[in-house]
């Protein structure tokens, strides 16, 4: 017991002594949400939006207005003809078309079909689909209000997204966002405290102590459970304050969902650190078995479902997938454990693995 | 000899085809300074790794305080002390702070580790900077303090990898009075050393080239019956010829 308590209390001296690691381990969440939160950006905002309307009257203005009073729109250009439309998109000066048919007004008052054609840069296929979606929504709202005076009767679909209403995407990437700052933190830190002990020669005095393997490895993880607690709770804190996601469950079932993905992030770092010798190969395969994985195939960027089904099975092990799924639901849906349970167990068995095989690959003897 | 506290028969390790350690057999007797020299890589550490649980031996017997070498090492760790070749203690611990980790780790009790930790602090005259971080000593501070560390759970045997290297004159001469003390406590110590006037500071050495001991005995001994006047001369004589194996054995 006195081993362990000594083990501690090097490691936290271990921490606070290296300033810049310290340093980096504070602030890394904290900018990493901001930048995140801030620049990566799928809801749609100030689209370049260029009108072509040959015979202007009181209807195509009343569009017009009623796209500029969306606050997603702003009209960069009214032109008579679609002649400029190429070199507008060429420029990016524009994103999005609304091409009105000459005489709209006259042959919708008229009873005839008034033709709008919408153009949209498609560069990027989600943001063109979406800024579509928002033009159709303007121009539907404004037909359905027609035909309600006109008495007809129609199916008006409404439409609610849930969980998400406003489609905020600070509120989709922030709580994924949780899964990457910790998984570095974690597997990284406890990667290179391990191996720099390897490099410096301290660990071949373990070794030759009475210690257990056991012993030398919760010594290594438990001072990052709690960095990785605070880790936590300041992502959760710029989160809440800076981004305003929602936050409809509980915090402190957040809080342990995060510590058992902590566990699982420190148990896969141990394991690499085991395996590696020095604190480069280390950075390098921690990096490899983490940031790659958790970036690419958690969830978080892009979609599970739209991914090849090869992709799909790997993703089954990547634990980011798993928590991030928990954070979601918690913090965007409400729930509670009954409904993440299957999740949690997941990221336990995953931890209770990794712990076992760290424990078992970290060798009493050099090779 | 029934009072021998490391006995090595016919120990071998090999490194893929490489044989850093060739079949050598020795004894060390209970409370001697046993000197181990050898040229960079004739397999000095690599004996040391084997005998203190580090490095399983390919082939050979060997036992520590009684222990087996292959099947107690966890008993042999609780009675040997053990100083790296490179710096063992943490740099960015402070000298107490290095000795209270060592001092849990060995389960000392705590009475009596503060006691022991005022009296070497004291016997190495570092109780003024007890608080610096170790990484700011000097070498010859660092060495002195990470062989102390070392003896702190007064172990039955200490291994000395190397531990005078790089350090000036005066500071060896004050390392080996700390070796002597050890040894009049009753810690037999082995110790490896590529100075050969350290040499005759030892009860008996012996001389590892290329893997295999080519002669052991007491100091006078081995000068006597080779006929040469320093363990210097000695060693040069025996390690000629293997010059070329144990340059290619270095790491």
């Amino acid at each position: 017991m006195n081993a362990l308590l000594g083990l501690l209390r090097k490691e936290w001296y271990h921490i606070l002594r290296d300033r810049r690691t310290l340093f980096v381990i504070v602030f890394y969440p904290i900018v990493q949400v901001m930048l995140f939160g801030a620049s990566v950006r799928t809801d749609v905002r100030n689209v370049r939006l260029a009108i072509v309307d040959p015979t202007p009257d009181a209807t195509t203005l009343e569009l017009r207005n009623r796209f500029a009073a969306t606050g997603v729109f702003r009209i960069v250009s009214v032109t008579p003809t679609d002649a400029p439309l190429d070199h507008l998109f060429q420029t990016d000066t524009a994103q999005v078309a609304v091409a009105f048919q000459p005489r709209f007004g006259e042959r919708l008052s008229r009873g005839e079909a008034a033709q709008v054609l919408v153009f949209s840069d498609a560069t990027e296929p989600n943001s063109g689909t979406s800024r579509q979606i928002y033009v159709r929504s303007v121009l539907q709202a404004y037909q359905e209000e027609l035909g309600l005076r006109a008495g007809a009767l129609r199916i008006v679909p409404r439409v609610r997204s849930r969980f998400n209403p406003t489609r905020v995407s600070a509120n989709l990437f922030v709580p994924g966002l949780m899964a990457i700052i910790l998984t570095i933190i974690a597997a990284l830190m406890t990667a290179l405290s391990l191996t720099r002990e390897k490099e410096t020669g301290t660990m071949e005095v373990l070794l030759v102590s009475p210690l257990r393997p056991w012993q030398i490895i919760v010594g290594k993880i438990s001072p990052y459970l709690v960095i990785g607690f605070l880790s936590v709770l300041s992502v959760y804190g710029v989160a809440r304050i800076v981004f305003h996601v929602p936050m409809q469950g509980s915090l402190a079932l957040l809080i342990v969902e995060g510590m058992l993905f902590i566990l699982v992030s420190l148990s896969l770092g141990i394991l690499v650190s085991a395996r590696t010798s020095s604190q480069r190969v280390a950075t390098l395969a921690a990096m490899m078995a983490t940031m790659l994985p958790t970036q690419m195939l958690s969830g978080l960027v892009f979609p599970i479902e739209s991914m090849p089904r090869a992709l799909q099975w790997v993703s089954l092990i990547v634990p980011a997938r798993w928590f991030i799924v928990i954070v979601r639901g918690i913090m965007l849906k409400g729930v509670g454990l009954s409904y993440v349970w299957q999740e949690t167990m997941i990221l336990a068995a995953m931890a209770l693995v990794l712990l076992v095989a760290s424990t078992q690959s970290f060798k009493v003897r050099l090779q | 000899m029934s009072d021998a506290t490391i006995r090595a028969t016919q120990l071998t390790r090999r490194f893929g085809s490489f044989v850093a350690v060739d079949g050598i057999t020795f004894e060390v007797r209970s409370g001697e300074v046993f000197g181990f020299l050898g040229a960079n890589g004739a397999g000095k550490t690599t004996v040391i790794r084997m005998l203190t649980g580090l490095l399983l031996p390919t082939a050979g017997q060997a036992t520590v305080a009684g222990h087996d070498v292959y099947r107690e090492s966890e008993a042999i760790k609780r009675d040997i002390g053990y100083m790296s070749q490179r710096f063992s203690l943490y740099d960015d611990l402070s000298a107490l702070e290095n000795i209270r980790l060592y001092g849990g780790i060995y389960d000392i009790e705590r009475t009596e580790l503060r006691h022991r930790t005022d009296t070497m602090l004291e016997r190495l005259g570092l109780t003024r900077v007890q608080n610096d971080s170790v990484g700011s000593l000097p070498l010859g501070w660092k060495q002195k303090l990470a062989l102390s560390v070392a003896l702190l759970h007064r172990p039955r045997i200490v291994f000395l990898d190397e531990p005078t290297s790089g350090v000036d004159p005066i500071t060896r001469r004050q390392f080996w009075e700390l070796i002597y003390e050890a040894s009049h406590a009753g810690t037999t110590v082995l110790v490896t050393t590529h100075y050969m006037d350290e040499a005759e500071y030892c009860d008996r050495i012996s001389i590892m080239v290329a893997g295999r001991i080519a002669a052991i005995g007491t100091p006078a001994e081995l000068k006597q019956s080779a006929g040469v006047e320093s363990i210097d001369e000695l060693f040069v004589q025996l390690a000629r010829p293997a010059s070329d194996h144990a340059a290619a054995g270095q790491r």
